[in-house]
């Protein structure tokens, strides 16, 4: 059914060159995920530290791939009528109020009232047809002709019980609509689940889906992440930029920077017009990296001493362990 | 596809499922939790990348089968052991071991040159041919062969070794290398026999240390599994001194699951109590009319406990562990204070929260000392310190024997405490038919507990805090 899509992504490698293509530096670890998740028709979970691309990632694959992406944000109360779909009661009810005349017309004649609940039970129909129906996104991504990615973002906050309702789409691509009958996938989307570990996702969740965990990157691939985003930065100052973050994540912090924050403070020595990490630069620019203050005070009393060994290593091109 | 025969295709794939199989053994051996239906996922994704890509592979099985970061970690070294094992069935040093091959000596090469014939003389056991040749990869193979039809991936403990050793060599031919060396003697031919002597004994040391690796590989599981659940019902006073360690990795293992389980927010409907406000909210959409109810919901609280522990010779262990479970379950406790009596009572809350559990307990013995227990005294420490700060939404739990050396037992300050808190329980390490008597006031104490039960193995404390949980208001 999927094999249009299929076709799309012949090879893991494919994967990789078109994610970098949409400026998504991804792993081999990545490619190979969304490789199974088309082939074996799952939804992929994925979880690790905000700020390392779990978003980016769905909007990248969307991209490479052309299909819609169709994003649903999870949070506490959300339920069915605000994720699968809902009636237009409002038009429902104003179409009533208006054809109300019609309606009374079309009854006046009926002999019986049998005969008049018959009629009515057409009118009903009519009122519950497509015509009225608000498709929310988990319907809209079943109902996509060409396919989509569905995003269903940090679904960790929302409740177990629309977890579970989740499960059910998530597994057979279905859901049955009362009015309406069973509706089937046209074509099964690319399902895409964050998490960011708030809590610990059900095992059966977890059993259906793909577990991808995206960690920091090493270095090598922070600086081509880096260079893609922002591709002014001079090659010296991004080595020791990228050096000095890695560092830095060894450090018992609270909140650890993630490769968002490195390119802001990437974008932040641009505009500052630098070209070396120094001492003075890193303390004063310390607070795109750092969101505590706790943090920003350990970290800032190392900062002289971590500047220069990010300087030594990126000019022995190594990285430190 | 490829153009190859179905017949062949299918039988790679046969040999591959094994293949695949065995891991997901090892794996699950190793302790990565992987259902069926993981495992059918398994196939399928590995069908997807194909075999021949290792990294793929391990990528493409990592994705379906770990479902956690500890769970990866846990799986990838799984598949590089299995995988270097895969790859040497047997170690190098079997070629050192072996006598050189007789080819240099003209011998060998002179038989090879005369086909089957010149090598019979040599021997003529296919076993003896292939050690005499040192033909590793043909004894690597036979081995696994022979592994395989003992069913070496069977074992579970390491006195087996030997036996399956043996099985292996048996299954290779030993009887009739046996035998050969024999008549090789007989026929006066001592040189011959030697060599072949020291190549079995070289073999059978190599089929010791295969079943040594796979019982690193295959067994992990199932020992750990008799262990630890041994050790849930071992008596806790009894507890051996290196069983400590792993006590602590059980109960830490425990207390993640339980916290897991209730680190929600929990609500319990109200039913037929209306929920005005949200009710109203909820029916925007139908013009006010109320098609949809929503009723009161409760919110189940974390509980709050109060632990009084005795730490008093045989109690003073299964106190440790009580301790330590519920420290471990902080999250998932809106409030926890400890305290540990034997002659007095103190506050142990800073001891706890600070030390490791090791420490604490040896400061908490410090702090009070051995003095001979006293009940009476230790409830009006109690009372004196915390009574206040006991309400309806307590549980106080009590662990003790209740043997208070013949000192007044102050029962009515049980009263005082049971009217205010919510819940007392009493732990007691003794069988039930061990109280009241002697010095015990254990059922003088009774009329003043929601709940008296014995508590002295692991599976019982996890009983105990896992109802504590459930049944929170």
């Amino acid at each position: 059914m999927s094999s249009t899509l299929e076709q799309k992504i012949p090879t893991i490698e494919a994967i990789e060159e078109g994610l970098a293509g949409q400026g998504y530096i991804s792993s081999r670890q990545i490619a190979t995920a969304l490789f199974l998740a088309v082939r074996l028709g799952k939804p992929i979970l994925v979880e690790g530290p905000a700020g390392t691309g779990k978003t980016e990632l769905a909007k990248a694959t969307a991209g490479f791939m052309n299909l819609p992406l169709i994003r649903m944000q999870c949070y506490e109360g959300l339920d069915e009528s605000k994720a699968l779909y809902e009636w237009k009661y409002g038009k429902q009810l104003l179409y009533t109020q208006l054809l109300r005349d019609k309606l009374g017309e079309q009854l006046r004649d009926a002999a019986t009232l049998d005969e008049a609940l018959a009629r009515l039970d057409n009118v009903d129909d009519m009122f519950f047809s497509e015509r009225f129906l608000e498709p929310r996104p988990l319907l809209r991504a079943l109902r996509e002709p060409i396919g989509c990615v569905l995003l269903v973002d940090e679904v960790d906050k929302a409740d177990e019980e629309f977890e579970s309702f989740l499960l059910e789409i998530l597994s057979d691509y279905q859901v049955s609509i009362p009015e309406l009958g069973t509706q089937y996938a046209k074509v099964i989307p690319i399902v895409l689940l964050t998490s960011n570990n708030t809590r610990d996702l059900g095992d059966a969740m977890k059993r259906r889906c793909l577990h991808l965990h995206i960690g920091y990157p090493d270095a090598r691939r922070e600086e081509r992440i880096v260079q893609t985003r922002v591709p002014h930065v001079q090659a010296s100052l991004l080595r020791q930029l990228v050096h000095y973050v890695q560092n830095l994540r060894t450090q018992d912090l609270r909140k650890l920077p993630s490769v968002s924050e490195t390119i802001d403070w990437a974008r932040a020595l641009i505009l500052l017009n630098a070209s070396q990490l120094d001492p003075e630069l890193v303390h004063n620019t310390l607070n795109v990296l750092l969101k505590f203050e706790g943090d920003m005070t350990s970290a800032g009393k190392l900062v002289g001493e971590m500047t220069h060994q990010a300087v030594r290593e990126s000019q022995h091109g190594m990285v430190a362990k | 596809m490829s153009a190859s025969s179905p017949f062949g295709r299918a039988a790679e794939q046969a040999q591959s499922s094994d293949m695949l199989l065995r891991l997901l053994r090892v794996a699950r051996g190793a302790g990565v939790r992987i259902s069926v239906a993981e495992a059918i996922d398994a196939f399928e994704s590995a069908n997807a990348v194909g075999y021949a890509d290792r990294q793929a592979l391990k990528d493409a099985l990592t994705l379906t089968i770990a479902k956690s970061v500890e769970d990866k970690q846990l799986f990838e070294q799984c598949f590089e052991t299995y995988f270097k094992r895969e790859n040497t069935a047997l170690s190098g040093n079997l070629a050192e071991k072996l006598p050189p091959p007789s080819r240099p000596e003209g011998e060998g090469a002179e038989g090879e040159a005369q086909g089957m014939g010149g090598e019979g003389q040599g021997a003529q056991s296919r076993l003896g041919q292939m050690l005499l040749e040192g033909d590793l990869a043909g004894l690597a193979a036979a081995m696994e062969r022979a592994a395989e039809a003992a069913g070496a991936t069977n074992i579970t403990l390491f006195t087996q070794t030997n036996l399956y050793a043996r099985r292996i060599l048996d299954r290779m031919g030993l009887a009739e290398l046996e035998r050969e060396i024999a008549r090789l003697r007989g026929e006066g031919n001592a040189e011959l026999a030697d060599r072949l002597a020291k190549a079995r004994a070289a073999l059978g040391e190599q089929a010791r240390s295969y079943m040594e690796r796979q019982l690193a590989l295959f067994s992990q599981g199932t020992t750990r599994e008799i262990r630890e659940g041994a050790l849930r019902q071992v008596n806790l006073s009894q507890l051996d001194r290196r069983d400590v360690q792993r006590m602590r990795q059980l109960i830490r293992e425990m207390a993640k699951k339980i916290a897991e389980r209730y680190s929600r927010k929990r609500y319990r409907d109200r039913r037929g109590v209306l929920d005005t406000r949200r009710t109203i909210r909820k029916n925007m959409v139908f013009d006010g009319v109320p098609f949809r109810t929503v009723w009161k919901r409760e919110r189940i609280d974390k509980p709050r406990v109060m632990a009084l522990c005795d730490v008093s010779g045989s109690v003073a262990n299964v106190a440790r562990f009580l301790l330590m479970f519920l420290y471990s379950l902080h999250d998932v406790l809106a409030d926890l204070r400890g305290f540990a009596f034997s002659s007095h009572l103190i506050d142990v809350n800073d001891i706890l929260r600070r030390e490791n559990s090791d420490d604490a307990i040896t400061k908490i013995l410090e702090a009070i000392g051995f003095g001979s227990t006293n009940y009476g005294k230790s409830l009006e420490d109690f009372c004196g310190m915390a009574l206040r700060s006991v309400n309806r939404q307590t549980t106080v739990i009590i662990l003790g024997d209740a043997r208070g050396n013949r000192n007044e037992p102050r029962v009515e300050l049980m009263g005082d405490i049971f009217n205010r808190a919510g819940r007392v329980i009493w732990l007691n390490p003794e069988p039930q038919p061990l109280w009241g008597t002697g010095d015990s006031d254990m059922y003088r104490y009774a009329p003043f507990c929601s709940q008296m039960m014995t508590c002295n193995t692991i599976a019982q404390l996890e009983r105990v805090v896992e109802e504590l949980l459930a049944t929170a208001r």
